[in-house]
């Protein structure tokens, strides 16, 4: 069953073309990866199917339902979550709050019934603060619940971001690159992490990354982008093997690891 | 809670012993509570800058104005236009003219918060700036309905101690209630960050008015409370200054804490009226400082700087006050005692 699709999917700011006929074919269960330099557009296209951005044109389809246009916060209730490459934390909330935020949607009860504390208000909130705690236990961080968000070290709010993401029940989640700034331990540990709830909650995901290893290590399809354009489609070790992807990227890469 | 009886216990007593000046510094407190809390749910939960309060409260003073105020008075106040006609039959007891003020006042909220709340940060803050004072000016010309700029005289002197501290009891109650359920949570993560609040499911627009119109209600109210202490209104008591005298007394107190905004609204009432020596001349020794009307207004924002500099989040900061805070700074303060000597 396809998940997430997308056709000829384009972005343009003013003059830029930022992306350009992006097609994806999602299957449920699937784990796909996005790479590309620096600037060719990937966070765009996670903007764009979570509704950050309004396409130039083509369509974006979820679930059967095309969603090119939509609210952010409607798309999330269809069942997209997502991260950003640049943490983006309730920081002054306290990490329990951080993830009952992501239950809100699912709330039933009124404002009024809220604000009165209703025994049916209760109940729920009681129920959104139990499946909170069994959240952040899956991600281990049960025992700093109650500190402020944004006072956790950098791997802890990498993983506090995935929480709350799930917490909106997703069925597709999309990780923008979660292994930023994770040496090659803890990136092996982050791997068997989106393994175990991939597994556990049934997840497909699309991930953007502009690490090579890990990519290439747990996606089994991968898309290349350069410029905004699809320069390639394909298993790891096609990838790997594309002249095309070897002179936009790899080449790049290397330079980078130089650097360090 | 036990407070809570004996500070009402208190409130009954002073009704019927203190001096009518006593009592309206009391009464005043509590109206300014009314309004450093309502602007705590926009701007310290949520995070929007709104500089619209003037005109909530406004609106709230006129429509209870105009509901309770004898027939006989209206005839005397309107002598230059008449009042229109539903207005000038009505005259209805204390609480529904309450009620309908808030409501008139939550409408109007959600009629300006649908255009405003779409803008960010300082232009939302200019766009309600705008409506309180397009709010003053129709009071100023619409002659038939506020009576322009001679303003409402004689409106009946309901409000007391127990209307206004119970106005600002339930207004505390709802904002805190509210401001703490998962409502609550979602106005702050909005203050947070808008786009992650969206990304996690949370309609900004939706929870925005909500916010805003619960605020605007409440405010409205306290407008009404302030109508029926005063007695006289008349359009240039809503000026942007009174939007101003809102905002400082919420950062007074510290943006996000209620309990700050009580404290901060019976210190800000106290002091206004503790200075007011300051504005008559002076004699110390053969030294003889003439009095300067509004000299209280300098030294006010000399203490409100001090407060600034010494508590930069305001007097709480963003904690609520308990016992136990109390407590803890209290040994916090002896431990330090301790270490000098």
């Amino acid at each position: 069953m396809t998940v997430l699709k997308t056709e000829g999917l384009t972005k343009h700011f003013g003059g830029l073309v930022a992306v350009s006929d992006f097609n994806v074919e999602i299957e449920k269960g699937e784990l796909v990866g996005l790479i590309g330099p620096n600037g060719s557009g990937k966070t765009t296209i996670f903007n764009l199917i979570t509704g950050l951005y309004k396409p130039t044109e083509g369509e974006i389809v979820f679930d059967g339902r095309n969603i090119s246009g939509w609210r952010p916060d409607r798309i999330t209730g269809l069942g997209i979550a997502r991260t950003f490459q640049n943490i983006r934390l309730f920081t002054e909330l306290s990490v329990l709050d951080n993830v009952r935020v992501g239950y809100h949607l699912r709330l039933d009860s009124s404002p009024f019934v809220a604000a009165v504390g209703l025994p049916t208000y209760r109940r729920e909130e009681a129920e959104i603060t139990e499946k909170s705690m069994q959240l952040l236990d899956i991600v281990e961080l049960d025992d700093v619940a109650q500190e402020k968000a944004g006072g956790l070290p950098y791997g802890q709010q990498r993983k506090l971001e995935i929480a709350r993401a799930l917490a909106t029940q997703p069925q597709l989640l999309l990780l923008d690159e979660p292994a930023a700034g994770m040496n090659p331990e803890e990136i092996r540990g982050l791997m068997d992490f989106i393994h175990r709830i991939m597994h556990m909650f049934e997840l497909t995901v699309f991930l953007v990354e502009h690490h090579m290893r890990m990519i290439m290590g747990i996606c089994p399809r991968i898309l290349v982008l350069d410029h905004g354009v699809t320069i390639a489609h394909g298993t790891p070790v096609e990838i790997q093997n594309d002249p095309k992807v070897i002179e936009a990227y790899l080449g790049v890469e290397e330079e980078e690891d130089a650097d360090y | 809670m036990t407070c809570l009886v004996v500070f009402f216990l208190f409130l009954w007593w002073a009704e019927g012993n203190l001096d009518p000046y006593m009592r309206r510094i009391l009464n005043l407190i509590a109206i300014n509570v009314i309004w450093a809390v309502t602007f705590n749910l926009i701007y310290g939960y949520t995070g929007q800058f709104s500089l619209g309060h003037a005109g909530f409260i406004a609106i709230g003073a006129y429509s209870a104005a105009l509901l309770t105020m004898p027939l006989a008075q209206k005839v005397q106040n309107f002598f230059l236009v008449p009042l229109i006609s539903p207005l000038n039959a009505i005259e209805l007891p204390f609480l529904p003219s309450l009620v309908i003020a808030a409501v008139m006042a939550g409408l109007v909220g959600v009629l300006v918060g649908i255009p405003s709340l779409q803008l960010r940060g300082d232009y939302m803050a200019l766009v309600t700036l705008g409506f309180a004072e397009v709010i003053r000016v129709i009071g100023m010309n619409l002659q038939s309905v506020t009576n322009g700029s001679l303003g409402l005289k004689g409106i009946p002197g309901y409000t007391n101690l127990l209307w206004s501290w119970g106005c600002a009891a339930v207004t505390i109650f709802i904002v805190w209630t509210l401001g703490s359920s998962s409502y609550g949570r979602a106005f702050k993560a909005i203050r947070e960050d808008e786009v992650a609040a969206e990304t996690t499911g949370v309609s900004l627009f939706y929870h925005k008015l909500m916010a805003f119109t619960v605020a605007a209600l409440l405010t409205g109210l306290g407008g009404a409370l302030l109508a029926n202490l005063i007695s006289t209104i008349d359009p240039n008591l809503f000026t942007f200054m009174l939007s101003y005298q809102v905002v400082t007394v919420t950062v007074l107190g510290g943006v996000g804490s209620l309990t700050g905004s009580v404290v901060a609204s019976a210190i800000y009432v106290s002091l206004f009226e503790l200075l007011r020596p300051i504005d008559q001349p002076i004699v110390i020794g053969s030294l003889t400082i003439p009095g300067r009307p509004g000299m209280r207004m300098v030294m006010f924002s000399v203490v409100f700087l001090l407060v600034i500099l010494f508590y930069r989040r305001g007097l709480m900061g963003s904690t609520e006050f308990s016992w136990q805070w109390l407590a803890s700074k209290l040994r916090f303060g002896r431990s330090i005692g301790r270490q000098e000597t």
